[in-house]
């Protein structure tokens, strides 16, 4: 599939970035890209997470269950920033750090949905996923107000780019749509967009599939596959569709009320004695 | 049926990214421009001039600046007036503190130091939203009308406390005539309203209504919320301040600083509701409404008033001007949130498929 027309970026060299793997290749699982080392988080005297550790390799579908209120998204929160854990570290791609900055995290390349739709309301399809793109575009303000030069013709450029998210997600004819006015299914398309507009090496998803009828879960189970398989972007995925995440991921997480009970392949987390209790229950 | 849109097919992004993408909207607001700078000069009598159209384009002007901070950017300030004072000092200082200093760079200075100002009023926004900014903006309010009336440095030690520009000259054009003074304000208002209308569908303008619309969302896609805000509020302000610049220069002449109190901060704010949040247009609607609507009443009201035989006091008027107005605002909020500007693009939708139903 010829999804990105890869748009030359910043410190980028063109076509590295989303760019298919080289045909025929299968996809390999790398080194350790993502290293998050005992982090605890709390809000008041409220444990969000406790002393949580696990890593995620290149490539991989890395998916983090458990049942409601276990800390997953507070565990992304960590990641992107937006939450600043008290202790613990976390590692990406070799630069550790204590905490995360949310700007800085969007530099490197990490990229995030949201559980409850977080677009942009007032825009339209094209504007929230033109969003993505400002971190590339650089004109500054006195440009942008003339629309001269370089301010114009960067507009143009990540247009075309945005165009070809467009096509790999199937919203064409809702291009010009206000976000508002999309059914849910599309919405939660549109946020994905607007993540993979910033081009990612590692994508956070938080319950992509929440609320969606068979047909959607399986158009987005499709988005996420051939984004893995094609550009080779880790996922990070936190879904409650257990046969989604037993299909898809290539290892598991599970925590339960701010610990980490199980890591593993997705065989070894469905076998594992306290994974079955958390989500079954004990028998007294 | 005269407003179709078919068959202008877009070829490239560039077609597709104009301002006016429909052929029809293009010609529309030529024909637009070219009646205000040609036919109304022509038509338009003295009263007009100085009691209608002036103030609509200076209030369009600074609504286009508010419009940018709580329109786009979701900043609520109640700090306009004081900003426009900031304007209007500020070049009236540089204006007469330094000799020979061009108008055109006085008006600017003006709009400069109202930036300065505005940024520095802006740093509570970083950390309080909605309400409580509202408040902080206040202050703004409240040190820029002590300050023109307590400091003498600032009125150029005015022993009446307000100040006077007696001419205006802009290289060898001497502005003294009321349609001179209009078309000067209407090439402000002309080149500040392409260009704000150019930010808000760049990066800038897509930075700010992220931050308006969901600012964590926009903080993990690498918005800068501190930069985002800040430069809103700088933008606005530099409009504000210019528009202030003006109303002094060109509209009052001499003025005190009740010319820009609280009153103005509201007005301001009614006109970006009533014209519509996070449009440009609607700033020019909302001046509108807001000029004409007290003349409109002054006119209609005593004949009304004398169909059923009562005599209609000029006081009654002004009072039924603030209920009308008060109404009005209760109403747009309820009915339609984005203002006049809304009603004018689902007019225009209507418009495409008229006199078909479907």
């Amino acid at each position: 599939m010829s999804y990105i027309n890869p748009v030359n970026c910043a410190d980028r060299p063109a076509g590295a970035f989303l760019a298919p793997q080289e045909a025929g290749q299968t996809k390999k699982i790398g080194d350790v890209i993502l290293d998050v080392r005992n982090i605890s988080l709390r809000f008041g005297g409220v444990k969000a997470l406790t002393d949580i550790s696990f890593d995620v390799r290149e490539h991989e579908v890395r998916s983090i269950i458990g049942p409601n209120g276990a800390g997953k998204s507070s565990m992304l929160n960590c990641i992107n920033g937006v939450y600043a854990q008290q202790e613990g570290s976390i590692t990406f791609r070799g630069r550790t750090f204590k905490h995360m900055n949310s700007r800085a995290v969007a530099e490197m390349g990490i990229a995030r949905t949201f559980q409850n739709l977080a677009l942009f309301k007032g825009m339209s399809v094209i504007e929230n996923i033109m969003t993505g793109r400002n971190l590339f575009m650089k004109s500054n303000l006195l440009l942008q107000a003339l629309r001269l030069g370089p301010a114009g013709r960067e507009e143009v450029r990540h247009r075309e780019f945005v165009e070809h998210i467009v096509d790999f997600l199937e919203i064409q004819q809702h291009r010009s749509t206000p976000v508002g006015q999309l059914p849910y299914g599309l919405q939660k398309r549109v946020d994905l967009g607007r993540a993979l507009a910033m081009e990612p090496k590692m994508l956070l998803l938080d319950e992509p599939m929440a609320g969606m009828n068979v047909e959607e879960k399986q158009d987005m189970c499709r988005f996420i596959l051939d984004i893995n398989d094609e550009f080779g972007t880790t996922v990070v995925l936190i879904e409650h569709d257990m046969g989604v995440v037993m299909d898809i991921s290539d290892r598991v997480v599970v925590l339960d009320y701010g610990k980490k009970i199980g890591d593993g392949t997705p065989d070894e987390v469905r076998n594992n004695e306290d994974v079955i209790n958390a989500y079954l229950g004990n028998s007294h | 049926m005269f407003y179709r849109e078919n068959g202008q097919l877009k070829t490239s992004y560039q077609a597709d990214q104009q301002i006016f993408p429909i052929a029809q909207d293009r010609w529309a607001i030529i024909g637009l421009v070219l009646f205000a700078i040609v036919a109304v000069p022509l038509l338009a009598n003295e009263y007009t001039f100085s009691a209608i159209l002036i103030p609509f384009l200076i209030l369009s002007l600074a609504a286009l600046g508010v419009n940018i901070l709580v329109g786009y950017c979701g900043q609520i300030s109640m700090g306009s007036g004081a900003f426009m004072a900031v304007g209007a000092y500020a070049a009236y200082n540089t204006l007469v503190r330094i000799d020979g200093m061009p108008l055109l760079l006085a008006l600017l200075s003006g709009g400069f130091f109202a930036t300065v100002v505005g940024m520095f009023f802006g740093i509570p926004s970083l950390r309080v939203k909605g309400l409580y900014l509202a408040v902080a903006t206040l202050a703004a309010q409240f040190l820029s009308d002590w300050a023109f009336l307590r400091v003498p440095w600032f009125t150029n030690n005015s022993t009446s406390g307000s100040v006077m520009v007696s001419e205006l000259q802009m290289f060898s054009w001497r502005i003294d005539t009321a349609v001179e003074k209009y078309l000067f304000c209407l090439g402000f208002l002309i080149v500040f309203a392409v260009l704000a209308k150019n930010l808000v569908r760049s990066a800038i303008g897509r930075e700010w209504m992220a931050v308006r619309d969901m600012d964590v969302a926009a903080a993990v896609i690498g918005i800068r919320i501190t930069y985002a805000k800040l430069s809103a509020f700088a933008v606005s302000s530099f409009i504000i301040g210019v528009a202030g610049a003006l109303w002094g220069f060109v509209h009052l002449g001499a003025w005190e600083p009740a010319a820009f109190g609280l009153d103005r901060s509201f007005q301001l704010l009614f006109i970006v509701i009533i014209g519509g949040m996070g449009s440009i247009m609607g700033s020019f609607f909302g001046a509108a409404f807001i000029v004409i609507l007290p003349i409109v009443l002054s006119q209609t009201l005593p004949a009304l008033g004398n169909l059923v035989g009562f005599e209609v006091s000029t006081a009654a008027i002004s009072h039924a001007e603030f209920m009308i107005f008060g109404a009005l605002i209760v109403w747009f909020l309820i009915v339609e949130p984005h203002g006049l500007a809304k009603l004018w693009s689902t007019g225009k939708q209507k418009l495409r498929l008229w006199p078909f139903p479907h």
